[in-house]
């Protein structure tokens, strides 16, 4: 059996339902994240598991059924209704860090086995124990308001850590912090976790940090999970336009299938043409659907007038079936330089607007494709994934 | 001085030393009018002659020698009274701040944890007391703890069930601290709400996520961190208690008579100045002894768990 288990689960506040129907089991050792937009429910979700709230009973349910039907948190066997945050073997590290002001960063570590009675002597060795596992040994006499933002975060941390909790919640631990140093304590999270062997889950709205960190990701929205899996197979085979949306950046072409011939079928693109498609689950001939393609495996190239053999390459795509790249034409209209790689957005001639990366890579100056070049749009036919609507 | 204000004063070429005249200057000013000046004026007195028909004898005397001495220091020390009376009042203004504490920590943080218009109108309340003058206030209770009223009435219905003989509360100790406490009180309240107020309820929600139970979270959370309000209040409350002469002299009587009341008596019955001033400053110097003391097992200490 899965260590937390979530069965179930509502709560609604007045008229606005912040967390609607979710199940979801977590296994021990995992790192587990609630990924999505803020006001999605995972914070609601992340307190009820803590026992800051409470799942609604399921009281709009009559007579027989209403017990199977009310939300239960069930925690390595133990069902968690009516047992109050202090008594739950699970700890939290607030997004504000709540450390205690008044107590120094020893005395912040110290105080949950201070509540827990734990005798002086033990205090002391596992203080020091934390303090070293997040490398802050030697500013244990130090207020919080004389640490820095990634030092208070480690601090939490190690508060959090010292009792050895069945689970460790993180709220949007990193969000107050830098680029570089957020960057620094993702990979130090992720090998705290491996060392101590923690189950932690994660709330966060960063996509990119949700994919570094996890094991695996439940992306929600409107209170509803939209889709659970490793972060490689949510990116890759997002199960709706929402996830396709919302975990990185992503072209989603609508259209119909129209064809299909054995691993490959036609799939009509609105207003664009038909083009060549890896075939998929769910991919009947007449099925309507959208294609979600990621910008970096779309390739873009100049093409003019003095690139003749480009023209002929466009009427390949129109040959359904066979080609292994679609192409197509269209028009630079902005593009996004960001050092490593620039984003170009393309208009097609449709008026259909597609996004494609380029990694600037080529040695020496790299030439960039200005705005209005005229440019061919390339991928190959499995890049895509299918979503059916 | 930030690095970006000091490069201003740089660019504009003021001296930095006139600056911080400015700056320190203006309060220490405030503090030397109000504060030290009555006060030098005070220890000055102390050392006088007192006048054949009260105040204080001329400075020099018709042979031109300063007319100044210590005998009214004497004077402290030529009966234990005034020790005893020193200990009463201290004992009285300390019984005062403690009941104030008590009474006012749970309703400030009631006030705190109400709703917003429930807040305000308690807030209000607390402040109700001041539109009406203070004198009226304590007459209104000298009828209170009058012999007629339910108070003492009760008192000594519970009194007779035990077999005791009727008492009264007017003109009694019990009478001066009940009216010190009552007219005290919103200094405890407001600074102690403001204090309040401010704590970040993640606090109390990480104390709880790490064990703490109600009871374990107010003593390590919420009473450590509103230490400052609760020493603000009780300085509020215990410097004016102490040399307070208005209420004992209304409703003490003989037994409740106070400090305070000793030190009016000089300057305006017995007339002698400069035994007022010695008891004065012996009332000033015991008070900010107290308030330094407190403030200092107020601080928070860099201690090992």
């Amino acid at each position: 059996m899965a260590l937390l288990e979530i069965q179930n689960v509502t709560r609604r506040f007045g008229t606005m339902t912040a967390v609607d129907g979710v199940s979801l089991s977590i296994e021990a050792g995992e790192f587990f994240t609630l990924l999505g937009p803020s006001g999605c429910g995972k914070t609601s979700l992340l307190r009820m598991i803590a026992g800051f709230d409470a799942p609604d009973n399921g009281g709009a349910n009559s007579g027989t059924n209403r017990d199977t039907s009310r939300g239960r948190i069930v925690l390595d066997g133990q069902d968690l209704t009516g047992v109050p945050p202090e008594r739950r073997p699970v700890r939290t590290v607030f997004q504000s860090y709540a450390l205690f002001p008044h107590m120094t960063v020893a005395a912040n570590v110290a105080f949950p086995l201070k509540m827990a009675h734990t005798s002086a002597d033990a205090i002391a060795g596992k203080v020091k124990e934390a303090l070293a596992d997040v490398q802050l040994t030697s500013l244990a006499m130090r207020f919080p308001h004389e640490l820095s933002g990634g030092q208070r975060q480690r601090v939490a941390i190690a508060r959090a850590l010292v009792t050895h909790p069945t689970m460790m919640l993180l709220d949007e631990p990193l969000a107050a912090l830098d680029a570089k140093l957020r960057e620094q304590l993702q990979i130090e999270l992720i090998n705290l976790q491996k060392e101590v062997g923690i189950t932690f889950i994660y709330v966060t709205h960063d996509q990119s940090e949700a994919l570094a960190l996890s094991h695996r990701i439940a992306v929600m929205n409107q209170g509803r999970i939209e889709q659970l899996d490793e972060p490689s197979k949510l990116y890759s085979f997002p199960a709706n336009r929402f996830v396709a949306d919302f975990l990185g950046q992503c072209n989603i072409l609508d259209g119909t299938v129209a064809a299909r011939d054995g691993n490959r079928c036609t799939f009509e693109l609105t207003r664009i043409g038909p083009i060549t498609v890896a075939v998929e689950d769910g991919m009947a001939v007449g099925a309507r659907g959208a294609l979600a393609l990621r910008p970096e495996k779309v390739s873009i190239s100049a093409a003019g007038p003095q690139y003749g053999a480009q023209d002929r390459s466009q009427s390949t795509a129109s040959g359904a079936g066979g080609a292994d790249e679609n192409h197509l034409r269209g028009r630079v209209t902005d593009f996004l330089y960001s050092g490593d790689v620039t984003l170009y957005v393309i208009e097609l001639a449709s008026g259909q607007r597609l996004e494609a990366l380029r990694a600037n890579s080529a040695p020496g100056r790299t030439r960039f494709l200005e705005v209005g070049d005229t440019v061919d749009v390339a991928w190959r036919f499995d890049a895509g994934h299918f979503i059916r609507e | 001085m930030t690095a970006a204000a000091a490069s201003l004063v740089q660019r504009r070429s003021i001296p930095l030393v006139r600056v911080g005249l400015l700056v320190r200057g203006l309060p220490a000013l405030y503090l030397w009018i109000f504060f030290a000046l009555p006060c030098l004026l005070m220890v000055l007195a102390s050392l006088r002659v007192a006048g054949e028909f009260g105040g204080l004898a001329p400075l020099f005397s018709e042979s031109g020698r300063l007319n100044l001495t210590v005998a009214s220091y004497g004077e402290l020390f030529s009966t234990f009274i005034y020790f005893e009376l020193f200990l009463k009042s201290l004992l009285y203004a300390l019984i005062t701040t403690v009941v104030c504490l008590a009474l006012a920590y749970p309703l400030a943080l009631a006030i705190v944890r109400a709703g917003k218009t429930w807040r305000d109108l308690l807030l209000l309340l607390v402040i109700l007391p001041f539109w009406s003058n203070f004198l009226i206030r304590v007459y209104a209770w000298m009828i209170i703890l009058g012999p007629d009223w339910v108070m003492t009435r009760g008192l000594n219905a519970v009194r007779g069930w035990f077999g005791a003989e009727p008492t009264t509360l007017m003109f009694s100790p019990i009478a001066v601290i009940i009216v010190l406490v009552y007219v005290h009180l919103p200094f405890m309240v407001l600074p102690l709400y403001a204090n309040l107020e401010k704590h970040d309820p993640a606090l109390i929600d990480a104390a709880q996520d790490l064990g703490a139970n109600a009871r374990q979270r107010f003593r390590h959370i919420t009473w450590p961190l509103s230490l400052p309000g609760v020493f603000a209040g009780s300085a509020l409350v215990f410097i004016p208690a102490f040399g307070i002469f208005a209420v004992p002299d209304l409703v003490g009587g003989t037994n409740g008579i106070m400090i305070g009341n000793v030190i009016k008596q000089q300057f305006l019955e017995t007339r002698n100045w400069p035994f007022g001033s010695v008891l004065s400053l012996v009332l000033t110097v015991v008070a900010l002894a107290c308030t330094a003391l407190a403030a200092r097992a107020a601080r928070p200490r860099r201690e090992a768990p």
